[in-house]
């Protein structure tokens, strides 16, 4: 049953129970379980003294277990105008959440212009993996926002192509001297603008050239890779400005927000820094799986029937179909959806196919566990038939006993907490930091797709006496070239995500991609790759740099889903063949084993790479290219695209 | 002042100045609490705003010498409230 009220809910810690037990844990030193605590007592009372205490103890931890802790450390610098020393605590317990052990540096106040240029500033010798620029209107543009009512139409406008020209600047300087990502604060309008409503009657009032501004900032940041937007105009307008400002503290602490929204600042910045931290972390949520009863819809389906359950354009079912709706635009984010429900079979892909109030339907879902089985064990088979680990699945579920369930057995997998009133679901899905993405890539728009044509090929292959046959018959078709401003991306995203086939996991951003390819001696190959099924898209990638006589392999990854189709072998032999062609005389790369890239342990070894040495568990490998005989298989149709060094890559 | 009102105010001093409850009295102040500072006092401040619900002015703030004063404070805002 996923009734939430047929089961009882697990026992109710509550806050200060909790603090009494994780100091008892860590006393006794029972650390991964105190960390567990500490999370659940964080979800549970996510207050300004419950920071403090969390960041305490998350201090302790560190202190004991050293580098142990299994959290991810990610450096963020904040350049601020305001004071956000208290938002602080509430951004590393927030961050401790979500896996990552967050160390803060702030700027002093109103420096961020020469913490910016000056390449030996604190800012940068703090070496921080993000930066977040929170400055607000009044100190960004004060002519505009406090002396409006004095400026001249032309003074107005020049005094805002000055502030736009001021960040261009900044950025740029920050650009040179640091590859770390950048988020920039958008300027809020003013609530009450000096001319009232002849303000909004005015593309040039007030309002107008502030958000004109933000226009600018937006086409300034697109203009450089690992720039972004934050929307705090927008932030301030979603919690109502009213609310969100409190003059008293401005005036008097230089802290304009009031004490019940610094957590939204700190979630705000925290839906930058998950995506931003996924590349040192290995992980991303990838696939969420979802309920049914009383999740994707109100009521049972098992007992309330086709006609009793409640999805629809009406309330109540209008809550379920506005779920829907998030989970369809994740959907087009890339994120895979995937059903876990204790159901009859049955019952539940009539619903699924033939409700009339549903949006979500069986084809949107990669992956389908609708049985009576435990579902921390169908969560693993779901994470298996989509070769995906564990921890890149996300649990959506009404009941809380489940929730605990899977959190107990399968501490990896984010679950979300759903608030009990089903019309606060779809903000809960949205709000949630884990699916945020910075970049899209149009494999990530199509990977639903993807998926269900990998069910037919799985199906396919199964029929085939060789493997040559099934290669054969796949008609694969492969396009090489080199990275370009068009992949760049993409290219970025798959050494950050692919763990299986990689034989080196070295994880890069976006401007270190960038900066890479600039360089004469480094060559970065992607690979898209066509069947008779679908497109694959863009799905591997292969670093090389040439030294002297050798050209060493820095990266050579391949997304699962073409794993074992040969289309390694076509990259391999690219990266032979324009390396002969350069005039190197072996190829040489390491394989380092990680816990997840077993399938591309005997990849050197069996392309008649030999082993030149070891280093504990890393080897090695070397090719020599003159009498080498690697060539692309003759049932791949392959498309080489000649180099040429990109221009105009920031 | 009710017990329950200074124990609460005890326990959200406890966690912001990192300092165990039960060394936390009514009498304690910046004075006797060595980093009770001003970031502190800002921290104490919101955190009693968050979880009282309460907004203080900044002649209130002024009025929070030690940890009694603040929670007849409180008391004596949350009796004021409609």
């Amino acid at each position: 049953m996923s009734d939430s009220t047929s089961n009882p809910a697990p026992a109710e810690r509550n806050p200060s129970n909790l603090r009494a037990e994780v100091d008892g844990l860590i006393a006794q030193g029972a650390f991964d379980l105190a960390a567990r605590r500490l999370a659940e007592l964080w979800r549970r009372d996510p207050a300004p003294g419950t920071a403090n205490f969390v960041t305490s103890r998350l201090d302790d931890l560190r202190e004991k277990l050293g580098g142990k802790l299994a959290l991810t450390k990610f450096r963020l610098a904040i350049l601020r105008s305001f004071t956000v020393e208290p938002i602080v605590p509430l951004l590393r317990a927030e961050a401790f959440a979500y896996g990552i052990d967050l160390e803060v540096h702030v700027g002093d106040f109103n420096t961020y212009v020469q913490d910016m240029l000056d390449g030996q500033s604190s800012l940068y010798r703090f070496a921080p993996n993000a930066v977040v620029l929170a400055v607000r209107a009044g100190e960004a543009a004060p002519e505009l926002w406090r002396d409006f009512a004095d400026l001249a139409p032309q003074a107005a406008r020049q005094a805002a192509e000055r502030v736009v020209n001021g960040y261009e600047q900044w950025i740029g300087a920050f650009r040179k001297h640091s590859q770390a990502a950048l988020i920039v604060h958008s300027l809020e309008r003013p609530s009450s603008p000096s001319l009232g409503v002849l303000d909004s009657q005015s593309e040039t009032g007030q309002s107008g050239l502030i958000r004109q501004i933000n226009r600018e900032l937006l086409r300034i940041a697109e203009g450089f890779h690992g720039v972004y937007g934050l929307d705090y105009d927008a932030l301030v307008a979603r919690h109502g400005s009213e609310h969100w400002h409190d003059e008293r503290k401005w005036l008097t602490a230089r802290l304009p927000i009031a004490a019940g929204y610094l957590l939204s600042m700190a979630r705000e910045w925290m839906r930058f820094v998950v995506p931003l931290s996924a590349p040192l972390s290995g992980r991303t949520a990838k696939v969420l799986v979802v309920d049914l009863d009383n999740t994707l819809w109100g009521g049972v389906i098992g007992e309330d029937g086709m006609a009793g359950i409640k999805v629809g354009p009406e309330y109540p079912g209008a809550a379920y179909q506005a779920l829907q709706r998030a989970l369809l635009d994740l959907s087009r984010k890339g994120i895979l959806l995937a059903v876990c429900s204790k159901n009859n079979l049955d019952d539940a892909m009539e619903a699924l196919e033939k409700h009339p109030g549903m949006l979500v339907r069986a084809k949107h879902f990669a992956a389908l566990r609708i049985n009576w089985t435990d579902k921390s064990q169908n969560l693993r088979e779901i994470a298996q038939e989509l070769n995906v680990g564990i921890d890149a699945l996300a649990f959506l579920d009404d009941n809380p006993f489940e929730r605990e369930q899977v959190r107990a057995a399968l501490p990896e997998v984010a679950v979300i907490d759903l608030p009990r009133n089903p019309l606060e679901y779809a903000a809960a899905v949205r709000n949630c930091a884990a699916f945020e993405r910075l970049t899209l890539s149009s494999e990530d728009q199509q990977r639903t797709e993807m998926y269900v044509a990998q069910k037919q090929r799985a199906g396919a292959e199964q029929n085939f006496q060789s493997k040559e046959d099934f290669f054969r018959f796949l008609e694969q078709e492969a396009e090489l070239e080199p990275v370009s401003d068009l992949t760049l991306a993409r290219v970025a995203q798959l050494t950050q995500k692919t763990n299986q086939f990689n034989l080196t996991t070295r994880r890069y951003t976006e401007p270190q991609i960038a900066e890479m390819a600039k360089q004469p001696e480094w060559h970065i190959f992607s690979i898209k790759v066509r069947d008779r099924f679908g497109d694959h898209g863009l799905v591997g990638v292969a670093i090389a740099h040439d030294q002297g006589e050798q050209c060493e392999v820095d990266t050579f990854l391949l997304s699962c889903r073409v794993i074992g189709r040969t289309v390694e072998t076509a990259l391999l032999a690219h990266l032979a063949e324009s390396a002969r062609q350069r005039g190197r005389k072996r190829l040489v790369g390491w394989f380092l084993p990680t816990k997840k890239n077993a399938p591309a342990r005997d990849f050197y070894e069996q392309h008649g790479f030999e082993r030149q040495k070891t280093d504990g568990a890393d080897s090695l490998w070397a090719l020599d290219l003159e009498s080498s005989t690697l060539r692309c298989p003759d049932w791949i149709k392959l498309k080489v695209t000649t180099e040429t060094k990109p221009g105009g890559m920031n | 002042m009710t017990a329950s009102t200074l124990e609460q105010v005890r326990n959200v001093a406890s966690d912001i100045l990192g300092i165990p409850a039960d060394k936390i009295t009514a009498e304690s102040s910046p004075e006797t609490i060595e980093n009770w500072d001003s970031m502190q006092h800002l921290n104490l401040v919101l955190a009693i705003e968050e979880k009282f619900g309460i907004q203080l002015e900044p002649e209130d703030i002024e009025q929070m010498k030690n940890i009694g004063a603040i929670a007849a404070l409180i008391e004596r805002l949350q009796s004021a409230a409609p």
